[in-house]
């Protein structure tokens, strides 16, 4: 089954772009919330991943912070 | 195994370095702790010949396309601790292994210069931030300091404004620095306070950052603030490199060949003393710096 993906990120944030574009590449099927526009979603995040920096992705309810390519790759393995 | 080359850096210096490297059939590694260096935190680029316009992410996506159209082996996320010389060979430490070859090219640009205070590295992500583009959103309404006093420093500050409560610029000098449009909109905006002769001394906070103390005058004070954004330049990513000559700058030293003081170690980009620090100067001189690796190992061979 395929896993659930959530992408915490900004509009602006270099490496959430590039995160993103990484699932696309790999046909990953995510959800993608706006933390700048959503509050109640930031205060998730941070609460989830005890920091406040963006990307935080989120598969199958393990949480990775920033662009980590290799731990996406294990994780969902790819 | 003994490589012929190893880049270290995966930016426009180092991408482009294993282009060439790979058309020219070397054996060789690239080890890096990112793709795309600064190229990936620029928003927008209008001078790189052949892209009238494209994002930072673009371009490091074609950049990477590239290079991994030669199946080039790159070591992601792993940091080069060390560069060594082992007979006539080269040994690069790394924060996960260790790699030798006849050759190098250290590309491996510039990094964030950071504080050196307490509390700097504890909150990192827990409030203090060397991106305000990235994390600058995740402050709305709250209050914030940005330090430094040059563009980068105005340029987080504006954005700020437009986010958070209140921003102080904490500047270490008696007056803003950076561009008169830039520094003349700060100073103008009611939500923008700058503190100028002011040192930080430490970052406080419990599970994330709640304050900043800072010397002003001779006077300790305290501000409440929620978020830091450090912007105080950028350092050479060179205090790996040994016995790499470098300026007072930190900046390997090289020549027209990209040659450093040690026989087959090149460097590129950013991380040396060329004088502009552009990506395309970057790209083009990571091709240099492959193309004499090539007549290096041929020398050699």
């Amino acid at each position: 089954m395929a896993k659930s993906v959530v992408i915490y990120s900004t509009t602006t944030c270099p490496f959430c772009i590039r995160a993103k574009q990484y699932l696309k590449d790999n046909n990953i099927q995510f959800q993608d919330i706006d933390v700048s526009e959503n509050h109640e979603k930031a205060q998730e995040m941070i609460k989830k991943s005890g920091q406040m920096g963006v990307p935080v992705i989120e598969i199958d309810g393990q949480i990775i912070v920033g662009f980590d390519k290799e731990k996406i790759k294990e994780v969902l393995g790819l | 195994m003994v490589y012929d080359l190893i880049i270290i850096g995966a930016g426009p210096a180092g991408i482009t370095a294993a282009v060439y490297a790979a058309r020219k059939r070397m054996n060789f590694i690239v080890i890096t702790n990112d793709i795309g260096g600064q190229t990936g935190w620029s928003g927008e680029i209008e001078n790189y010949t052949g892209y009238q316009f494209i994002t930072g992410p673009d371009l490091v996506n074609k950049f990477e396309e590239h290079m991994r159209q030669y199946n080039v082996i790159v070591k992601e996320n792993e940091q080069a601790e060390e560069v060594k010389r082992a007979g006539d060979n080269i040994k690069v430490k790394t924060s996960k292994g260790e790699y030798e070859a006849k050759s190098l090219i250290i590309a491996s640009g510039k990094v964030s210069r950071q504080l050196g205070v307490p509390g700097e590295k504890e909150f990192k992500n827990k409030g203090l931030t060397y991106c305000a583009t990235c994390d600058g959103p995740l402050f709305s309404g709250k209050n914030v300091a940005v330090i430094g006093g040059g563009n980068s420093a105005l340029d987080a500050a504006l954005q700020l404004v437009k986010i958070a409560k209140h921003v102080y610029v904490i500047n270490i000098t008696s007056s803003l620095g950076g561009d008169a449009v830039m520094r003349e909109k700060v100073e103008a905006n009611d939500k923008a306070t700058v503190l100028n002769d002011s040192q930080v001394t430490a970052i406080y906070g419990d599970k994330f950052v709640n304050g900043i103390g800072i010397k002003r005058a001779g006077k300790e004070e305290k501000i409440a603030a929620e978020g830091v954004f450090v912007e105080i330049g950028l350092l050479p990513n060179s205090s790996f490199a040994g016995e790499v000559e470098r300026n007072e700058r930190g900046e390997i030293k090289i020549n027209v060949k990209n040659e450093t003081n040690i026989p087959g170690v090149f460097a590129a980009g950013d991380v040396t003393d060329v004088p502009d620090k552009q990506i395309v100067i970057a790209a083009g001189e990571g091709s240099k710096a492959a193309l004499q690796a090539f007549k290096y190992l041929n020398k050699i061979r």
